[in-house]
């Protein structure tokens, strides 16, 4: 059968390599599945999981964005944060969403920091999402 | 001097250098480590790099405000410096070559805006009354994305919402252990991508090609600034660990001299000792 290699590479270093049958993430543009052979193609990514599935199982990986990189024998995700679903830490990412939730409550602040702090919720409540499937 | 004084010397600059010497190796870990995240964040750079080089310069349709110069108004200096001195000429060369370049090109303080890394950068544009508009300090030795990832992008946004038009960034590059080189680096409006052909096939982009540009430029440009500060760190455990080991020489040298007076000092007092109970003994026969 054919594979593809997958990296999932960030600043602090990659996270995840290895070859896979397939790789399923969400684009911008909706639900977005690479096989082998897919033509070059490059789409950003929404904070999400994406999916590698090798040897039957399948890989869970929290991105934070960034975007997807395909070419017909490798795909490379680049993002500013990514966590394999094992290593995601629940408790901090818990603690993230109240005190994400806890800023969205407060109602006196700038639309920047609202954005701020629901870009954080989302990121917390995709991390604990993730985290399900260890 | 007195010989306890002298003793004294000794002990102290005997002190001082445990300590540099320990600061060396302080910094030589840092170092190690330091270049060991450099290496981490290379790969994330340079298919970060292939990407937007192949969108960017493969393209004439596709335009961004971030690769577009326009009328400069407003400069912006990101500086990168350290949050300790005991680092040789780390700090002062890059604040002082900033300082002078400032005054240069600017009339007035309304034509530029500085963003600072490190606290003796800040108190050193802060004594000189200069415009700051952000800054970061406390940053441990070894950053993570994480930790710059809120001045990077402040940076990278007050250049989309027309604070300023150009960004500039200095820092010290690492270029070996006992060099780093002063970088001055213009990092928006992003350049450099014309005439580097790109080597892959085309690529599809979904949903289009500015809708790519919008996720991917801020980010790439975040990644500049993060990179810059990989290498400027590197360079300031580099020139720490110089700057400790010639003290740490330095304090041999010394311990050496005052050893030497001391020495001679105790033989001085000694032959006169001499000299006084032999005279002593002559007087009385």
């Amino acid at each position: 059968m054919r594979t593809l290699d997958v990296s999932v590479v960030t600043p602090d270093g990659p996270v995840f390599e290895g070859t896979a049958e397939m790789v399923s993430s969400k684009a911008k543009s909706g639900e977005l599945g690479v096989l082998p052979g897919h033509i070059p193609l490059v789409a950003p990514l929404t904070i999400s999981a994406v999916r590698v599935k090798q040897d039957g199982k399948t890989q869970y990986v929290a991105v934070s964005g960034g975007f997807i990189e395909v070419r017909p024998e490798k795909v490379t995700i680049l993002a500013q944060a990514a966590e394999l679903a094992d290593e995601i830490e629940v408790n901090r990412a818990e603690a993230a969403k109240e005190r994400a939730e806890r800023r969205l409550a407060e109602t006196n602040q700038s639309d920047l920091d609202q954005a701020r702090a629901e870009y954080a919720l989302r990121r917390a409540i995709n991390r604990l999402d993730v985290a399900k499937h260890r | 001097m007195a010989l306890r004084d002298i003793k004294a010397r000794i002990d102290a600059t005997k002190k001082t250098k445990q300590i540099t010497k320990a600061m060396e190796m302080v910094s030589a870990a840092a170092l190690n480590r330091a270049e060991q995240n450099t290496k981490r964040f290379t790969p994330y750079m340079d298919k970060m790099q292939e990407v937007v080089t192949s969108i960017a310069s493969g393209s004439r349709s596709a335009r961004h405000p971030m690769l577009a110069s326009r009328p400069i108004k407003k400069t912006g200096y990101f500086v990168i410096t350290a949050d300790r001195g005991l680092a040789g000429a780390y700090n002062s060369n890059v604040l002082r070559h900033v300082y002078r370049t400032i005054n240069e090109r600017h009339q007035s303080p309304d034509e530029y805006a500085l963003i600072v890394v490190g606290k003796v950068g800040l108190n050193f544009f802060k004594r000189r009354n200069m415009t700051i508009i952000d800054s970061i300090t406390g940053l441990p030795d070894q950053p993570s994305f994480a930790d710059i990832k809120a001045i990077a992008s402040k940076a990278v946004g007050l250049y989309a919402n027309e604070t300023f038009d150009e960004l500039y960034m200095y820092y010290n590059h690492f270029v070996s252990a006992i060099q780093s080189e002063l970088t001055e680096r213009k990092v928006l409006p992003l350049t450099g991508f014309e005439g580097t052909v790109s080597s892959n096939a085309a690529y599809e982009y979904e949903p289009s090609e500015e809708e790519i540009l919008e996720v991917l430029l801020p980010q790439y440009a975040e990644s500049l600034i993060y990179g810059a500060l990989l290498d400027a760190k590197a360079a300031e455990h580099a020139s720490r660990m110089t700057a400790m080991r010639n003290a740490t020489d330095n304090a041999d040298d010394l311990i050496g001299q005052f050893t030497l007076t001391y020495n001679r000092e105790r033989q001085a007092a000694i032959t006169q000792e001499i000299t006084e109970i032999v005279g002593g003994v002559a007087a009385l026969e």
